[in-house]
């Protein structure tokens, strides 16, 4: 049985259908990279998954660990181990990082049925955590994302997702905004989070972040469908042709 | 309709015309000669204002009219049955601290801790201070005025009991004094009007907290008023903490005169009560004088919480600063009123008001009103409200970590107020108003 199962999902925001029936199956341990033009739903796939309030689902269905992923609240699919990475992650002034990081982690650990970590646990924890995207522990006493920069804001969803070890992870253009340096210092962090246990969705609208996380499959989603699969080679002709070559008959709505 | 409200207003004074001969006959011919015709003066006075109507332009946001609906029982004789372990909750973890304790109004020597205080500091009820030390009841009825204010003037006529507090000069404390006043059950139905005066000497330093908390639900009425004397050069941060029984009303003025170089720092807390005002008045009476009030209010249900607070540019180079925050869920219904006034002579005036409401329902409502009135040429004066309610985009980040709606809320909630919370000087009782706005919120408490 596949970790999750789309099945012909579409989506609208207002009265705008975005997604016009999606197909995609994943299993434990892969990693699948969306790409497509702007407007292809990509982002749109990523935070509906994640189950944002701002997107109605009109159709279809996604099966998540055999659970009807749509029914759960964006708290529970996290609670059961999905994770997005944003793409513009949100400040939040005057909730620092450690707390907040320490408030998530709890919650999720007790819908495991697993006990709650005490500040000094916690502290370990970070410790070891910090270092994997290296960054610095003074982070974890600002508000979250306030005033981070673009790269220090990306880093954090990495630290994020390193500290609650999900079953599915969700990058929506995590390299989007980013300079090689803190490009490559995000991709290492997620391929040392690499694992069997352990799967990914790469949404991305540039090749280069394949080069640093190297995917199993590649879909190429326009116009709302995807319109074509393959493996890493997909990625490359996709560098070299652009998205023309797959889109012409799927253009409507796509703006390039 | 405004007519009959007035009629009823009216005619509402006579139970109080009872209670006051009953006071000047009785328990209250204690008081001084020029005390007594200080209430005789306020009475006259409350007599002619009558209860504010909302026509009133300072209350024009809160009708007292639930107030007036009720006949009031004035307690002048000890009573309750509060037990010092019942106090707990309320002394911010510090039993050490001195403390005046009040019960439905009246001084409990039993539950105060006035031990060993520091040399230079006076601290008494009312009446022990005007047995014993009249030279320092001498300013009270001097600092504010009842003239256009019908509760002042109720309160002036009623007082009995209070807590005076005299810091001489140079001197500084390190412990805060606490004024704690609690009602118990058998504050049910009555009114009281607690007088107290501070009086901080020439470069003298201080903390103050003054609190209104209850033990019951009972329907009664506080109507306190609080003089503040704060000498040349002399700080006093004081605290106002209104934790009034959730069907309490209550009526709290604090009027502060600051002399050449003093600094006030005020905070007001205000979450209890179903109907409560809370009037801040400071006058800037010398130059150099810095007035800082900030205050957050927190409201559910069908709380109605109204703050006013007037800052009086009366000398040049002064500064202000003001931060309310008001956090309203329910229905409830909060006011906040600042008015900033700058006199012809107050150049260099350097003032800064701020008023933030979060909204966290559909139904509850804020009347926010900022009031500048600048006579002087050459001064800085700002002010900004908003209003506004929890970040949807942050409560869907928070959640997509596992973070439950509720604990979002409150985090959220917790952070719109952290700003305010963290311009309290005293570690204790940041600390505990930090747990009250994380209420449910304990089980990962402890780093922020």
């Amino acid at each position: 049985m596949s970790l999750l199962e789309i099945r012909g999902l579409t989506a609208s925001v207002g009265d705008k259908p975005i997604l016009r029936g999606i197909d995609l199956a994943l299993n434990a341990g892969e990693v699948h990279a969306v790409m497509g033009p702007n407007g292809s739903g990509k982002s749109t796939l990523a935070q509906v998954l994640a189950g944002n309030p701002a997107y109605d689902v009109t159709g279809g269905s996604v099966t998540y660990k055999g659970q009807d992923l749509l029914e759960m609240e964006p708290e529970e699919r996290a609670q059961a181990g999905i994770f997005l990475a944003f793409q513009y992650p949100v400040e939040i002034p005057g909730v620092s990082n450690a707390y907040f990081l320490r408030a998530a982690y709890n919650e999720v650990r007790k819908a495991r049925g697993e006990g709650e970590v005490d500040p000094l646990e916690f502290a370990d924890i970070m410790e070891e955590k910090l270092a994997l995207v290296d960054m610095d522990p003074a982070m974890l006493g600002r508000s979250v994302n306030t005033g981070f920069s673009g790269g220090e804001k990306k880093r954090n969803e990495i630290l994020q997702l390193a500290v609650l070890e999900p079953s599915l992870a969700i990058l929506d253009e995590t390299d989007s905004g980013l300079d090689i340096d803190a490009l490559r210092t995000v991709a290492d962090g997620v391929n040392k989070l690499r694992g069997a246990e352990r799967s990914f969705i790469v949404v991305t609208h540039y090749q280069r972040l394949l080069n640093y996380i190297v995917p199993d499959f590649v879909h190429v989603l326009a116009g709302g469908r995807i319109v074509k699969s393959g493996g890493k080679e997909l990625a490359l002709a996709l560098e070299e042709k652009g998205y023309d070559w797959l889109t012409e008959g799927e253009a409507a709505g796509v703006t390039r | 309709m405004a007519e009959a409200t007035i009629d009823r207003l009216v005619t509402a004074a006579t139970p109080f015309e009872d209670a006051f001969r009953t006071l000047i006959e009785g328990d209250g011919a204690q008081a001084p000669a020029n005390i007594q015709s200080l209430r005789f003066a306020a009475f006259e006075a409350f007599r002619q204002l009558g209860f504010p109507t909302t026509k009133n332009e300072d209350w024009h946001f809160t009708s007292v009219a639930p107030i007036v609906e009720h006949d009031y029982l004035h307690v002048t004789t000890p009573s309750g049955d509060v037990q010092r372990a019942a106090l707990a909750p309320f002394l911010f973890g510090r039993s050490e601290w001195h403390t005046l304790v009040f019960v439905n109004g009246r001084y409990a020597p039993e539950l105060s801790n006035t031990g060993g205080l520091p040399k230079g500091v006076t601290l008494l009820d009312l009446r022990r201070a005007w047995r014993e030390a009249p030279q320092l009841t001498q300013p009270v009825g001097s600092i504010t005025s009842y003239h256009s204010r019908a509760f002042t003037a109720l309160n002036t006529a009623f007082m009995h009991d209070g807590a005076v507090l005299s810091i001489d000069r140079d001197v500084e404390v390190d412990m805060p004094i606490h004024l704690l006043f609690v009602t118990d059950a058998v504050a049910a139905k009555s009114m009281m009007h607690p007088r107290n005066l501070i009086v901080v000497g020439r470069h003298a330093k201080v903390k103050v907290i003054e609190s209104y908390v209850s033990l019951s639900d009972a329907v009664y009425l506080t109507n306190a008023v609080t003089e503040v004397s704060v000498a040349d050069g002399a700080t006093l941060h004081h605290y106002k903490m209104q934790r009034e029984g959730m069907r309490a009303f209550h009526v709290g003025t604090i009027e502060t005169r600051q002399a050449r170089d003093s600094h006030y720092i005020s905070f007001s807390l205000g979450i209890g009560g179903s109907l409560t005002r809370t009037n801040i008045y400071t006058t800037l009476g010398g130059e150099g004088c810095g007035a800082t009030l900030n205050g957050l209010y927190m409201l559910d249900g069908e709380q109605h919480g109204d703050h006013q607070t007037q800052i009086v540019h009366a000398q040049p180079n002064c500064f202000s600063r003001e931060l309310y925050k008001g956090v309203l869920d329910g229905q409830s219904h909060g006011v906040f009123n600042g008015k900033v006034y700058v006199d012809p002579i107050a150049q260099k005036t350097d003032g800064k008001q701020t008023n933030n409401t979060l909204l966290l329902s559909d139904k509850a409502q804020i009347d926010t009103k900022p009031q500048l009135e600048i006579f002087a040429d050459d001064v800085k004066c700002t002010h900004g409200a908003t209003v506004g309610r929890l970040d949807e985009q942050a409560l869907f980040y928070m959640k997509s970590r596992g973070v439950s709606r509720q604990l979002a809320r409150e985090l959220l909630t917790y952070a719109f107020a952290a700003d305010v919370l963290e311009t309290i000087e005293q570690d204790s009782v940041r600390e505990e108003l930090e747990r009250m706005t994380l209420r449910r919120f304990m089980t990962v408490a402890g780093e922020r």
